[in-house]
């Protein structure tokens, strides 16, 4: 068997575990990647695609009032901003590129809330290229406006009815397609997970967020801050903005997992707080199962979050100990996404809500001057009646139990 | 593993291919499918392929998911599948029986544990759907030391290093894919030329056998016409078993009518 250009492990997690038909379609992809990195034209395309359509760079956000200590101050990077509504945009723009480099003219996708599916559609659509994106058949109920931006930027939305009709049912499918159609198709997996190379291609085609951010808050503090944390579901806004930091020994990197209903209950998708490994989708990394081997369902508040498994460079980056993985759970993202629209006047994403509201926690518990940079990585429009009607039934069970309390 | 060898010598001196089966254990409940995998051995199958029951199965097109799903939907476990796998044993000594799963219910229980309590149960091989050649070093020496044969596929575009790998690592027989694609009767084999087979031979790998799109007697004929050592055929029989559903006895018959119709075309 010939030889890979990369290592497909980082450490000992990541690797290739896909049917035997697809590693030549990988293999193709590796090749390609491994060329473009070194041609200056692509380089040069991707770049004026990011600076001139998607808008690059994004600001750095200095809060005025969410910070509850003064001693803390909060950054902000705005991946909300780009185009698209979410760092997302970056990387498919990069898969793009390469999808046509390696002469394919079709591209599959796998979506949960739609998020990497009106990336993709968007992507498809500027480079005219024919996509189809798998989406849970449950998710496309729940994210109407989203399967509608898909569809009017030209891609075919096809509903997943297997399994829990979600994100992880949705992978699978496009798999299962892929491994009919690589010849004229690219998978164009949407985060930092799944069987080399993905995991690397994502990570290099998001790693600008942190290299920003580290040129915008050296300007504005003339030093590092002190941690950089980032929502973490299969982990691309994560890895984006800790690349640049890794070699950054005194910067904290901290990574904020889907508590949903508490890790202690099976509605969560904290797969590095679980402290189990296994193989999903391609590669050896934490994931949710049972002890038999068989993948759990995840859960959280945030579809974007919503997936049993990680990529594999943060669970070595937990093993080896560079970064630090907490779980945030539904109740706490709520708050933080209510209260930077109040204090700020941006309505985040409940994904990025999640690393918000971790940044509030360890705000509140600092007793000296600390600089926290947060990805903001997406902007919560995606997520108005989701939140709406949460709220609405809140207010609901409280007034009930007022009621009940004046019997 | 030898019990594949003496099958294809037995076939060899019959002039016939072989035709093997393949089942999801446990579908579509841990004792109706005891009887549904004799029914396979009483209809003439010359070696068995069963799958595990696995929550994600990637390489399985939609008549193999919802096998999968059917048994794990009756509370099938590994566990279960390995007792049932046990009684098959003790009915037939000789049969070569193979596995077919996924690798994370390899892992889940630890390789060498994992080959230990299968090489216990009297299964000859093992093929994990998603352990590529790239991935399966660590797989096939824990096969090789419980005296499991390690299968590998041979995808229509494989290359010549991964042929000449193939044939130094796999033991037992090689699965030869018909087509791209999933498991399923939706997409057909596609005949591989008696050329490509005839290439394939001259690494001298394990005996191969065809699968994917195999469901009528005619694909097994032509399968073997060309140069292969037999035929397996999964979706076509897992059809059988959804359509009578609830109705064991027309499962039953109707069953052992199509593997006895296959086994005569080799």
């Amino acid at each position: 068997m010939s030889e890979l250009k990369l290592n497909p492990y980082f450490g000992q997690y990541g690797g290739m575990f896909v049917p035997q038909l697809l590693v030549p379609a990988l293999k193709q992809l590796e090749q390609a990647f491994v060329d473009a990195l070194q041609d200056p034209a692509f380089d040069a395309e991707f770049q004026q695609l990011l600076t001139e359509y998607a808008g690059r760079p994004t600001p750095l956000t200095l809060c005025r009032n969410l910070s509850p200590n003064p001693l803390v101050k909060i950054y902000m990077k705005r991946e909300d901003l780009l185009h698209g509504g979410a760092h997302k945009t970056n990387q498919v723009l990069g898969q793009a590129l390469l999808t046509k480099r390696m002469g394919k003219t079709e591209v599959i996708a796998e979506t949960g809330a739609g998020q990497h599916g009106v990336a993709t559609a968007l992507a498809c659509a500027l480079l005219g290229l024919k996509c189809r994106i798998y989406m849970g058949a449950k998710d496309i109920e729940r994210q109407q406006p989203n399967v509608f931006r898909m569809k009017l930027m030209g891609a075919t939305v096809i509903p997943v009815t297997a399994g829990s009709g979600t994100l992880k049912d949705a992978v699978n499918e496009a798999m299962r397609d892929w491994s009919a159609s690589y010849a004229t198709s690219h998978y164009m997996l949407g985060t930092a997970a799944g069987p080399h190379p993905f995991p690397t291609i994502v990570r290099e085609f998001q790693k600008m967020i942190g290299e920003e951010a580290k040129q915008q808050i050296l300007k504005a503090e003339g030093k590092l801050p002190d941690a950089v944390i980032a929502c973490v579901g299969g982990g691309s806004n994560a890895i984006g903005i800790f690349a640049d930091f890794i070699k950054e020994e005194g910067v904290r990197l901290i990574g904020v997992e889907p508590g949903g209903k508490g890790i202690n209950t099976h509605q969560h998708g904290a797969a590095l707080s679980t402290g189990s490994y296994g193989i999903l989708h391609g590669a050896f990394t934490a994931i949710m199962q049972t002890s038999d081997g068989q993948i759990e369902e995840s859960y959280s508040v945030s579809a974007g979050l919503d997936y049993p498994a990680v990529g594999p460079q943060h669970t070595h980056l937990q093993q080896t100990g560079r970064a630090e993985y907490v779980a945030i759970n539904d109740d706490e993202a709520l708050a933080a996404f209510q209260h930077l629209a109040k204090a700020e006047g941006i309505i985040p994403a409940l994904e990025s809500s999640h690393a918000l509201a971790h940044a509030l926690k360890m705000a509140k518990e600092a007793t000296e001057p600390m600089v926290l940079l947060v990805n903001l990585s997406g902007r919560g429009d995606k997520d108005l009646s989701h939140v709406h009607s949460i709220l609405a039934e809140q207010a609901t069970d409280n007034a009930k139990t007022s009621n009940e309390g004046a019997h | 593993m030898q019990r594949y060898q003496q099958m294809f010598n037995r076939l060899k001196t019959e002039q016939r291919g072989a035709f093997v089966p393949f089942v999801t254990v446990g579908d579509p409940g841990p004792e109706l499918s005891f009887d549904i995998i004799k029914t396979l051995i009483d209809g003439g199958a010359d070696a068995l392929e069963l799958g595990i029951p696995f929550s994600d199965p990637i390489a399985d097109g939609p008549t193999i998911q919802n096998a999968n799903l059917r048994a794990m939907a009756a509370g099938v476990t590994p566990a279960m599948c390995f007792d049932i796998i046990r009684k098959i044993r003790e009915y037939n000594a000789d049969i070569p029986i193979g596995l077919l799963l996924y690798s994370n219910l390899v892992m889940a229980r630890g390789l060498d544990n994992f080959y230990s309590q299968a090489a216990a149960a009297g299964v000859d091989s093992v093929l994990i759907a998603d352990v590529p050649l790239h991935e399966s070093k660590m797989f096939r020496q824990a096969a090789m030391a419980h005296d499991i044969a390690p299968i590998f596929i041979v995808p229509p575009n494989v290359d010549d290093d991964d042929l000449r790998a193939i044939a130094s690592y796999g033991r037992g027989y090689t699965y030869l894919l018909s087509r791209a694609g999933v498991t399923g009767t939706e997409t057909q084999a596609a005949m591989p030329t008696a050329e490509l087979i005839a290439r394939i031979r001259a690494y001298n790998p394990a005996p191969p056998l065809l699968g994917f799109g195999i469901s009528t007697p005619a694909h097994v004929k032509d399968a073997i016409a060309n140069g292969a050592a037999g035929a397996i055929c999964g979706s076509a029989i897992v059809k059988i078993l959804e359509q009578n559903l609830g109705q064991p006895a027309k499962l039953l018959s109707e069953l052992k009518q199509f593997i006895l119709q296959m086994k005569a075309a080799t």
